[in-house]
């Protein structure tokens, strides 16, 4: 009796431990394989409402991100943006306009295979703050500046 | 299925630099026709960055990434004839992808 109680344990502790180890390696799957599209940040009308959407807390400005643009932009179509962090272990980049629309533009995960530095173009409906928000050891760093938009690039 | 892709790769002191620049409207949703009418959203929403088939970055976008989306990025490592190959997906879920060798 003793005898078959003893192995139905092993057996139970064996399959068990086999499920645990299943479950924390779905865990630890790289977030990024399963990236989707986050529709509820993107759709954010206020900067509030997009940093509660990304889970950003009060994030604090950095001298250690460069953010680069020209002070003024004369199409809005247009905007060339560029972000470099400095900051050890950034693993996300996010550009948003404070005056858009929708204030969420571009956001980039980065694997450790990349150096911290994006650039792209982005659409300006007036003259507003853009901020570079960058994720590095789970925490939000941003950089702003200021460009002015001469001509709206949003069905102005 | 969506217009090519125009991709640059070099590779320079170990670090490759790509640009890419993609053939896409990216509709607003907020833009008038002539007729006064909305123009319906159209947009790339997701685009992944692969180095040899692993992949390098992510990233999402919203409408208000320029039309005919510009990206430039680096990545660590990579040399002359190595893969780099960008994928798209926009919000009406066309996508297309686009393969440079690094030069």
């Amino acid at each position: 009796m003793n005898v078959h109680l003893e192995a139905s344990r092993r057996s139970f502790l064996r399959t068990t431990g086999l499920l645990g180890l299943a479950a924390s390696a779905l865990t630890l799957a790289p977030r990024l394989a399963l990236a989707v599209w986050n529709k509820a940040a993107f759709e954010t009308k206020t900067l509030a409402d997009a940093y509660k959407a990304l889970g950003v807390a009060s994030p604090a400005a950095s001298a250690d991100i460069q953010l680069i643009a020209s002070d003024i932009a004369e199409n809005g179509a247009v905007v060339p943006v560029e972000a470099i962090s400095k900051i050890p272990n950034t693993t996300q980049i996010s550009f948003l306009v404070e005056k858009n629309p929708t204030m969420l533009t571009a956001q980039f995960d980065l694997t450790p295979d990349m150096l911290p530095e994006v650039s792209t173009r982005i659409k300006m409906g007036q003259t507003s703050n853009v901020i570079a928000l960058i994720k590095a050891d789970g925490k939000f760093y941003t950089a702003t500046k200021e460009i002015k938009v001469t001509l709206g690039g949003c069905g102005g | 299925m969506g217009q090519p892709m125009k991709i640059r790769a070099a590779s320079k002191d170990g670090v490759t630099e790509v640009k890419v620049l993609m053939n896409h409207v990216m509709e607003t949703g907020l833009r008038k026709d002539p007729a006064g009418a909305l123009v319906p959203a159209l947009f790339i929403n997701e685009v992944t960055a692969k180095l040899n088939d692993k992949v390098v970055m992510q990233a999402q976008w919203g409408q208000a990434v320029a039309k005919n989306p510009y990206l430039a990025f680096k990545i660590k490592g990579g040399k002359a004839g190595d893969k780099v190959s960008i994928s798209w997906t926009d919000s009406s879920g066309d996508s297309r992808t686009d393969e440079a060798t690094v030069g």
